[in-house]
């Protein structure tokens, strides 16, 4: 089974197939991560870049660990110390870290549609680890592959997703995912923080969070981006957490088979109380962990893809 | 052309052997563990290790190797192969583990399953138990067990169909 694109995007242009043959190898990754030693040999003598334009500690270590246990060469780019603050443009970054003979380029960048653009004009596969508002697939799968290893089957489930959906990457590839995994997705959040046409998605829409809370699996809580919070959607932070916050009181309500997600970094006191760090049904660290395994299996699969690795000349 | 070299009884008989051959070797099954190359070497392993249990009251592990990353032509393949997974649920340091798999052909393939049994800790040593070889290795890997040993050609076909994958059992070689 193989992908259809050379490229991972977007969970808009996979279909259940893909993503079902994605997570089954990444299964396979999560057994060799519980190894005496955790690396094989599959992607040996290859190599890749983490281009981040953006602040990432979680992503971008996670997928620096996922090549290194493939045994694959990773090189990481940052913004701060590189040749953009002299003006180099995206495109020719990007064509001279190829040049060096990288197989596979992972791009985070705050402009949507970065990681599509640079598809089209270099020979490596490119992985979006993040683009602007738009999505940040493998979140999607490690979240998917971290229910589905809880919960099973995501067919019929239904995952409440609860914060910025207007803002969030994650929310958008969230959405996208579970529901071509049969789940019934709902949304929640302040209407500032909603676009109304995003009932197109297949997904219903709350604006409060306590009765639907009553009715759900699975509890995708997402993090306040630090610079909406002076911005005229946000109300205040004791708004927010009093409306929208996954509080010390609603955990208490929730049925105790609920499971809790949350991509990290939280704001704890603001979007989670710190109580539910230590819920028994919380899988952020789990989802940490999966993480890797997830990542191992889009760079396998999108490596080993290749008939012959197509090289830059240089 | 197409010759049966063997139908299920001699099949039978040929995993019987195999089983005592190891017993014999080894003084009885003490510290061994069995490790079956997927995917046919994984029940050939089961069916030597019924034998090897017949009669103990302890019982010999059995594991599952799927060299898949461990192969060192994964360039050359058209796609990427789905990994069907290591199952390993037992500690094989200082054990004596061997190796089982339907055909030695190359040797390639026992080496990848040395390198990967390499990182599931230190065994006390390594035997390699196959149902056929065939000739032709690529490197310095021999059977320490061979039920049986075929001549063939480099481009000769040796299938072996076993009741738990192929639902019989059968040994047939296609010379071509």
């Amino acid at each position: 089974m193989k992908l259809r694109s050379r490229h991972l995007l977007g969970i808009e242009g996979l279909d259940r197939s893909e993503i079902l043959t994605i997570l089954d190898q990444a299964r396979t990754f999560r057994e060799v991560l519980d190894r005496a030693i955790p690396i094989v040999p599959a992607l040996r003598g290859r190599a890749v870049v983490n281009l981040f334009f953006e602040a990432s500690t979680r992503t971008a270590t996670s997928f620096n660990l996922a090549a290194s246990r493939l045994s694959c060469q990773c090189v990481s780019f940052s913004k701060a110390t590189s040749a953009v603050t002299k003006g180099e443009t995206l495109l020719d970054t990007a064509r001279n870290i190829e040049a060096m003979g990288v197989d596979g380029i992972i791009i985070r960048h705050a402009a949507a549609g970065a990681p599509h653009f640079l598809a089209r004009r270099v020979k490596a596969f490119v992985v979006n680890a993040g683009d602007g508002a738009h999505e940040h697939p493998t979140q999607a799968l490690l979240d998917a592959f971290t229910l589905r290893e809880k919960l099973g089957d995501l067919a019929g489930k239904r995952i409440l997703i609860v914060g910025d959906i207007a803002h969030s990457r994650v929310a958008r590839s969230n959405l996208l995912c579970f529901t071509k995994l049969g789940a019934r997705v709902a949304v929640c959040g302040p209407p500032t923080m909603i676009p109304p046409d995003i009932v197109d998605y297949g997904c219903e829409v709350f604006y409060r969070l306590d009765r639907i809370l009553e009715e759900v699996d699975v509890v995708n809580m997402l993090r306040v981006q630090q610079e909406r919070i002076t911005s005229s959607s946000f109300p205040t932070v004791r708004e927010y957490r009093a409306l929208y916050g996954l509080t010390a009181d609603r955990l208490r309500k929730l049925a105790p088979e609920v499971v809790i997600t949350h991509p990290g970094p939280v704001n704890w006191g603001v979007e989670m109380d710190f109580d539910v760090a230590d819920f028994s049904q919380t899988l952020i660290l789990p989802q940490v962990t999966n993480g890797v395994a997830v990542r191992m299996a889009v760079l396998y699969l999108l490596a080993g893809g290749e008939a012959t690795p197509e090289k830059a000349e240089g | 052309m197409t010759r049966r070299l063997a139908d299920a009884k001699t099949v039978h008989g040929l995993i019987a052997r195999l089983a005592a051959q190891i017993s014999r070797h080894n003084h009885g099954a003490k510290d061994l563990v069995l490790v079956g190359i997927k995917r046919r070497g994984v029940p050939l392993a089961e069916r030597i290790a019924a034998q090897l249990n017949a009669g103990r009251k302890s019982k010999v592990p059995v594991g599952a190797v799927d060299i898949t990353l461990y192969r060192d032509d994964l360039q050359m393949i058209a796609e990427a192969p789905i990994v069907r997974g290591t199952e390993i649920h037992f500690d094989i340091s200082g054990k004596t583990v061997v190796l089982v798999d339907d055909v030695l052909f190359t040797g390639r393939t026992v080496r990848a399953a040395l390198s990967e049994l390499a990182d599931f800790g230190r065994p006390r040593a390594i035997q390699l138990a196959v149902l056929v070889d065939r000739g032709h290795r690529e490197l310095p890997i021999q059977a320490d067990y061979a039920a049986r040993v075929v001549k063939t050609g480099r481009a000769d076909l040796v299938d072996i169909f076993l009741k738990e994958t192929d639902g019989r059992d059968e040994i047939v070689l296609t010379r071509k």
